[in-house]
C-alpha cells in the first residue's frame, strides 16, 4: 500500500474542505478502498475519516426516510421501518457481501463502490477507468460479469451494488455537501454517469463533495420485490438483479419503478419499461414486451451473452411474483 | 501515529503507521495471533473479529480508525473457561487444521447475537423475524467464513449446540 496521511474529520465542513486537497479521498467503512489501496489500484495521498459526523442516524421525514452516509448496511437492513415499508431494501442488502461486510459497509459507500471488472483490479492488463486513454482489457477478454447495457467502446465495466438496484427502483435522492458548504440533491436517476469517452467519473461528484444522506421518499408501491441471480447461493455479485416496486389498483398497474443490476455501468431503470407497463393488465406478453424494450440496444461480448435469455426469464418471472 | 485500542478490555498505547491494518496490528504490533490472516481480502473470515459487539473483517480495517472501540479477539472470549462456542467446537470437532476456526467462533458469536435479535437474512422467508437457526440460514448466516477442510458439518453442529445453551 502506497503511503498516505490519516486526518479523522471533527465535522462535515472540515470534511469536505480536506476531501478536496488533491489525492484526498474520503473513508467510512473501508471494505472496497482498502482492498483498491492494497492492490494500489487507488492510491490516494490523504484518507479523510468521515465516521464520526454524526452521519449514521436514520431519520422520518414527510412520510419518508433520510439515511445517514454512515448508516452501516447491516443496521438499514434490519432497521423495522425498512423492513415494513422498503422491504426491496432490506432484501437487496441481505443479497449483497457477507454478514462481516455488512456490518462495516456503510449506506454512502455503497453507492460509490468500484466496479469488480478483474481488469480494473489488475494493474499489469490496461484500464480506461484505472489508466484513461490505456485501453480497455475486458473487450476481448474473459466479460462473464460485465455489462451489456449503457456501455461504450472505452469501458463495458458494470455497477456491482444490489442496494443500489433497490434504491432507483424507489426513486432515492442522494445528499451532498460540497466544500463551499452548498447542500444538493441528486435523484438516483442523474447520480451516476455512463463511461462515454470518460469512464473514471462515475458520479456528478466534484472533489470534496461528501455524500451525507440519502432520502427514501414514501413507497409508490407496496409490491415489492428484489431477485438475484448469481454463481453461488451466497456471498457473490449478482449475475443479474432485478428489484420491482409495483402498486395495482383494479387489476392494473398502476405503478412500476423495475431496477435492473449486472447489466450496466450503473444502476439502472429504462422509463419505458416502466410506462410499458403502468396502466396496463399484467400478462404474459406483456412481461416478454418489456423485456424486449429492455434490451434493445443491449451488447454482448462473449462471456456475457447469457445474460440475454437470463434477463429473458428472470424479468418476467419477478413482474409475475409483483403483480400476482 | 500514536493510537490507543481498547483490545479485550485492556488500552493498548501503540506507534502504528496509517497504513496498519487491525488485524496486522493484533497481529504484528500485540502479539495476538489468534486473528488469522488467510485471504487479506474480506473473503475468507479468518481475520474476523468484534468491534462493539459487531463482526468485522479486521484485514479491511485500518487500526487508526478504531480509537475507543471495544475490540475483541478469540484470545477476549474465554473469562478462564471456554465460551459456549469454543467448548462446542471441541466437542463436536469443528476443524482438521484450524486455521479458519477463531475466525469462524468469533464470527458465530455474533451472528447468534444478530439471530437473537431478530435480524433477517437473504435466505429468510418472511422479514419480520424471528429467524429458526435452519440449515440453509446458518449456511446463509456463516456465508463470510470459508474452511479449506470443509469441516462444515462439526462447525455447523457446534454452533447449533452453543445456540441451544444460549436459549
Amino acid at each position: 500500500m502506497k503511503p498516505f496521511d490519516y486526518l479523522r474529520a471533527e465535522n462535515t465542513a472540515a470534511a469536505c474542505h480536506a476531501g478536496a486537497g488533491r489525492g484526498a479521498a474520503f473513508i467510512a467503512g473501508g471494505t472496497n478502498l482498502l482492498d483498491l489501496m492494497k492492490l494500489e489500484v487507488m492510491a490516494p495521498g490523504k484518507l479523510v475519516d468521515v465516521t464520526r459526523l454524526g452521519l449514521d442516524r436514520i431519520e422520518e421525514e414527510a412520510g419518508g426516510l433520510r439515511i445517514g452516509a454512515t448508516v452501516p448496511n447491516s443496521d438499514l437492513a434490519a432497521d423495522t421501518r425498512i423492513r415494513r415499508d422498503w422491504p426491496v431494501l432490506s432484501r437487496a442488502l441481505l443479497a449483497g457481501a457477507s454478514g462481516q461486510l455488512r456490518n462495516k459497509a456503510t449506506t454512502g459507500g455503497n453507492l460509490l463502490q468500484r466496479t469488480r471488472c478483474p481488469y480494473f483490479y489488475d494493474t499489469d492488463t490496461p484500464c480506461n477507468k484505472r489508466t484513461p486513454g490505456e485501453g480497455c482489457a475486458a473487450l476481448g477478454g474473459e466479460t462473464r460479469n460485465h455489462a451489456i447495457l449503457g456501455t461504450s467502446e472505452h469501458c463495458i465495466a458494470l455497477h456491482p451494488s444490489d442496494m443500489a438496484v433497490a434504491l432507483r427502483a424507489l426513486d432515492a435522492q442522494v445528499e451532498v455537501q460540497s466544500p463551499e458548504g452548498n447542500r444538493r440533491a441528486y435523484d438516483m436517476d442523474n447520480f451516476y454517469c455512463l463511461p462515454g469517452d470518460t469512464p473514471h467519473i462515475e458520479t456528478m461528484l466534484e472533489p470534496g463533495d461528501l455524500v451525507t444522506s440519502v432520502f427514501l421518499p414514501a413507497p409508490k408501491g407496496d409490491r415489492q420485490v428484489y431477485r438475484k441471480v448469481r454463481d453461488r447461493a451466497s456471498y457473490a455479485f449478482a449475475l443479474v438483479s432485478i428489484a420491482a416496486v409495483i402498486r395495482m389498483e383494479g387489476g392494473r398497474i398502476a405503478h412500476a419503478a423495475i431496477g435492473f443490476g449486472g447489466l450496466a455501468p450503473q444502476p439502472w431503470r429504462d422509463i419505458e419499461v416502466d410506462a410499458t407497463l403502468t396502466g396496463t393488465t399484467p400478462s404474459a406478453a406483456l412481461f416478454d414486451k418489456v423485456a424486449d424494450i429492455l434490451l434493445q440496444g443491449a451488447e454482448t461480448h462473449g462471456g456475457d451473452d447469457f445474460k440475454i435469455p437470463l434477463v429473458r426469464r428472470l424479468l418476467p418471472a419477478v413482474l409475475e411474483e409483483a403483480t400476482a | 501515529m500514536q493510537i490507543t485500542l481498547t483490545i479485550n478490555g485492556a488500552d493498548h498505547t501503540l506507534d502504528l503507521d496509517p497504513r496498519v491494518t487491525l488485524l496486522d496490528a493484533l497481529r504484528d504490533h500485540l502479539g495476538l495471533t489468534g486473528s488469522r490472516k488467510g485471504c487479506d481480502q474480506g473473503q475468507c473470515g479468518a481475520c474476523t473479529v468484534l468491534v462493539n459487539g459487531r463482526r468485522i473483517n479486521s484485514c479491511l480495517s485500518l487500526a487508526v480508525m478504531h480509537e475507543g472501540d471495544a475490540i475483541t479477539t478469540v484470545e477476549g472470549l474465554s473469562d478462564g473457561a471456554l465460551s459456549p462456542l469454543q467448548q462446542a467446537f471441541i466437542e463436536h470437532d469443528g476443524f482438521q487444521c484450524g486455521y479458519c476456526t477463531p475466525g469462524q467462533i468469533c464470527s458465530a458469536t455474533a451472528m447468534l447475537d444478530e439471530l437473537a435479535a431478530g435480524w433477517p437474512s437473504h435466505v429468510s422467508p418472511s422479514l419480520d423475524g424471528p429467524c429458526e437457526l435452519t440449515e440453509a440460514e446458518l449456511a446463509e448466516r456463516m456465508s463470510g467464513n470459508l474452511c479449506r477442510c470443509s469441516c462444515y458439518p462439526g462447525i455447523n453442529a457446534a454452533i447449533r449446540d452453543a445456540k441451544g445453551h444460549q436459549a
